[in-house]
């Protein structure tokens, strides 16, 4: 069976993020909440939107869990009638981004040639300028977003947004090649692939 | 030559349609998936759908029942004894809520159900308006499929679905919540197609070779191999695969309450029931077996007892059609995933014929302490109070094994597990995973109706009758043959036994009641006796049982009596005791 190191691992939580495509359907966004909260588990970020195939939607769950937790929840969601497939990732396999918007007073960042500064060392855009208010905006991991919260809070900081993560899975050959198969009345291995009989592979030996 | 033309003219023209509500073309719907019965119950939201089906009553059996949760139950019994899809209707709001312990039930058991639950005009959809409640929402978490119907062309597509979903894959119940505009509305219907697949769901997955190998060599060299099986043989019609399967393989075999009788309680490598009450080898030998073979099971917590202490020592071999039960509770060293009607053939073929009268013999030995200690003094008391197993036993004399026996929850119900005898398979319809006490009279009903060439008999504790035994008026309504059995103890002995055994026998709230069920029945017309006394034991079964119709037999058994062997909670299987 698999060694200790394996169980250790399995067991000791971190951040999981679970892509999950679906069909654009009513319902499915619950189908899959209750999933976690059922086995009172936080979903800390979720986002939700069109895949680059039409009717499919792509989700992206992060959640902070152990890896056999996870496992076991991907198999569950994945079970949903209206879900094609289930990712689930340490923040080693994948590439992921957040996005902030800063809404602060705009006579600040006139009158201050420091903030201009320190906006530009923290890569923020400017979105919008109006009379009264100037909109920021920056990408990247939660500890750069909330960095610029710090920086701006003292130059009053009116209005703060964060989007949930969005990822990409690092060593994804996409989905469009995978949507076929899906199509076929009889799929093919690829789409009946399954990571933990894969590993399991080499478990048993006579 | 005819028929030929006629097809060739379809096949040019355009598709025909006609102009139907939404409610006629659920009826066809229906009818075209083979649906004979259904149990349900009409209201406000469901009218049309009520007003279709009384042009249709020459082909569909509409079964009133008295309340919907029955409803969901009967269609559980009728889809349990029959093989097929259960069908029910209900109105919207307490309608639809009602249903839900019944799909929660259905969910837990993977029994095949399609709801049709009616809903207010779409154009009131959360206005909280009379009756209105969020179904969807309310069933998403005990259902396997459910969905909501606006428009009346959506039903024959979503119909279909349905059916296809429920009976398939790992089959469970789905609900279909239909707006009232949607009943009323007409459109150009096309005629019903059959679902045959959806792109984001795969009911079968492919069997992997490898796994069958491996799973295959790991029997051949197994010492002391242990097959567990469960509903999912009986799911997957794999019966016959599963008999050559154990007969080649020589393996001794145990079962879950919802596998019994996927082999004969008789067959020789059938050697009893697992778990929580099951019998001492199987529990035992849990723990000493070298592979162990879960086929169709998904390792309930009464069935594995303390999970640290399951099964250590053996290599698993897991069958199952449901990737998401392989390595839930057991970890499986050879997962093989899939229908076990396709793997368990593939597997038979790779099996070397073999027989196990050594490790079989351990079973045996255990079986013989189980019967001198246990079953012997159950079954065939001299003297005393009547026992739940000595009727139990009795009626397997008089039905030969022939009748289905539909049990409640409780102390019966594991009575009637143990010691019910099958000579085949779906003979045995229970609440297994839910535990829903009022399962039993209602999911008789169904059964009959799914078994109508059997006799059905439903065994009842005075508990769990009490909670459904409006269905009586049901029996009486439409002359359904339901030979009832209440075995009274006048305690919800369960949980007696619990705080007997672990509350130093503090009887909070367990002793119960009951009316006079057997002038209660003799007030919905059902013939009915009860017994007190040993020598009227059987002549009273022999009288339910000849009796044409219906019958409610009441038998008066220890009050004080409890179910044994037992696994202690949070107790290893192994340290199962028999007193």
């Amino acid at each position: 069976m698999s060694d200790s190191k394996d169980i250790e691992l399995g067991n000791s939580k971190q951040e999981f993020t679970i892509t999950v495509y679906t069909e654009n359907q009513i319902g499915i966004l619950n189908r899959i909440a209750i999933i976690f909260s059922r086995r009172k588990i936080n979903i800390e970020s979720l986002n939700v939107s069109p895949s680059e195939i039409e009717h499919i939607h792509r989700f992206n769950i992060l959640i902070t869990e152990t890896e056999e937790v996870v496992k076991k929840l991907a198999r569950q969601i994945e079970k949903q009638v209206e879900v094609l497939k289930v990712y689930a990732n340490t923040n080693d396999d994948i590439i992921w981004q957040e996005l902030a918007l800063y809404k602060v007073p705009t006579e600040i960042v006139a009158e201050k040639v420091f903030v201009e500064r320190l906006l530009r060392e923290n890569g923020a855009r400017v979105v919008v300028i109006r009379k009264n208010y100037t909109i920021f905006e920056t990408t990247g991991h939660r500890s750069e977003t909330d960095k610029l919260i710090e920086v701006l809070q003292p130059y009053g900081l009116i209005e703060f947004v964060r989007s949930a993560r969005v990822a990409i899975i690092k060593d994804s050959e996409g989905f469009n090649s995978k949507l076929r198969e899906f199509e076929r009345l009889e799929p093919g291995q690829e789409v009946i692939e399954n990571e933990f009989l894969d590993k399991e592979k080499n478990v048993f030996t006579m | 030559m005819e028929t030929v033309q006629q097809e060739a003219a379809t096949l040019a023209q355009p598709k025909k349609t006609t102009t139907v509500t939404g409610s006629v073309a659920l009826m066809e719907g229906l009818i075209a998936e083979g649906t004979e019965t259904i149990f349900g119950y009409p209201g406000g939201a469901i009218m049309p759908i009520y007003d279709a089906i009384y042009d249709y009553k020459d082909k569909l059996n509409h079964i009133l029942v008295r309340h919907e949760q029955c409803a969901a139950h009967a269609a559980q019994g009728f889809a349990r004894t029959s093989g097929k899809v259960g069908v029910v209707f209900a109105t919207s709001g307490p309608g639809a809520t009602n249903l839900i312990t019944g799909l929660a039930d259905a969910q837990i058991d993977s029994t095949p159900l399609v709801c049709i639950t009616g809903q207010v005009f779409a154009t009131l959809l959360g206005t909280d308006a009379f009756q209105e409640t969020d179904v969807i929402n309310i069933s998403a978490p005990v259902t396997k499929w459910n969905y909501q119907v606006t428009e009346a062309s959506e039903i024959p597509a979503a119909l279909a679905k349905a059916f296809y979903i429920a009976r398939s894959g790992r089959p469970g119940p789905v609900l279909i919540d239909i707006t009232k505009n949607a009943q009323m509305q007409l459109f150009e219907y096309e005629g019903y197609t059959p679902c045959s697949h959806i792109r984001s769901y795969r009911p079968k997955p492919i069997v992997r070779n490898e796994y069958i190998e491996q799973a295959a060599a790991l029997i051949n060299s197994a010492k002391k191999p242990f097959i567990l099986f469960g509903q999912g043989v009986l799911l997957g019609s794999a019966e016959q695969e599963f008999k050559a399967f154990v007969e080649k393989s020589g393996i001794p075999a145990a079962w879950t309450i919802l596998g019994a009788g996927a082999i004969p309680t008789d067959h020789p490598l059938n050697v009893g029931m697992l778990g929580m009450h099951g019998n001492y080898g199987p529990n035992v030998q849990t723990n000493s077996c070298d592979v162990m073979i879960a086929i169709g099971m998904r390792f309930d917590d009464r069935v594995t007892g303390r999970l640290d202490k399951y099964a250590k020592q053996a290599k698993v071999v897991h069958l199952d059609i449901d990737p998401a039960e392989i390595d839930k509770n057991v970890k499986a060293d050879v997962p093989v995933w899939g229908d076990c009607k396709e793997t368990l053939p593939l597997l038979t073929e790779l099996i070397t014929e073999r027989t196990h009268d050594e490790w079989l013999a351990e079973f045996k030995a255990y079986d013989k302490i189980e019967q001198e200690q246990l079953i012997q003094k159950e079954l065939n008391p001299q003297t005393g109070e009547l026992t739940m197993g000595e009727v139990i036993n009795q009626l397997n004399v008089l039905t030969k094994g022939e009748a289905v026996i539909v049990s409640d929850v409780g102390q019966h119900q594991m009575v009637a597990c143990r010691y019910g005898k099958l000579n085949t398979t779906r003979l045995s319809v229970t609440s297994g995973g839910l535990g829903t006490m009022g399962f039993g009279l209602p999911a008789a009903i169904g059964a009959k109706f799914g078994a109508p060439e059997r006799t059905v008999i439903a065994v009842i504790g005075d508990g769990g009758f009490q909670m459904t035994l409006q269905e009586l008026g049901t029996i009486m309504q439409f002359g359904v043959d339901v030979k009832i059995l209440i075995l009274n103890n006048q305690f919800l002995g369960m949980v007696r036994q619990w705080q007997q055994l672990f509350n130093e026998k503090r009887y909070s709230f367990v002793d119960i009641t009951s009316p006079d069920f057997v002038k209660l029945g003799d007030s919905y017309s059902i013939a009915g006796k009860r017994v007190t006394e040993r020598e009227n034991l059987i002549p009273g079964l022999e009288e339910m049982l000849n009796t044409p119709g219906s019958f409610l037999l009441e038998v008066m058994v220890a009050k004080e009596h409890n179910v044994f062997p037992m696994v202690p909670q949070g107790s290893s299987v192994s340290e199962i005791r028999l007193k």
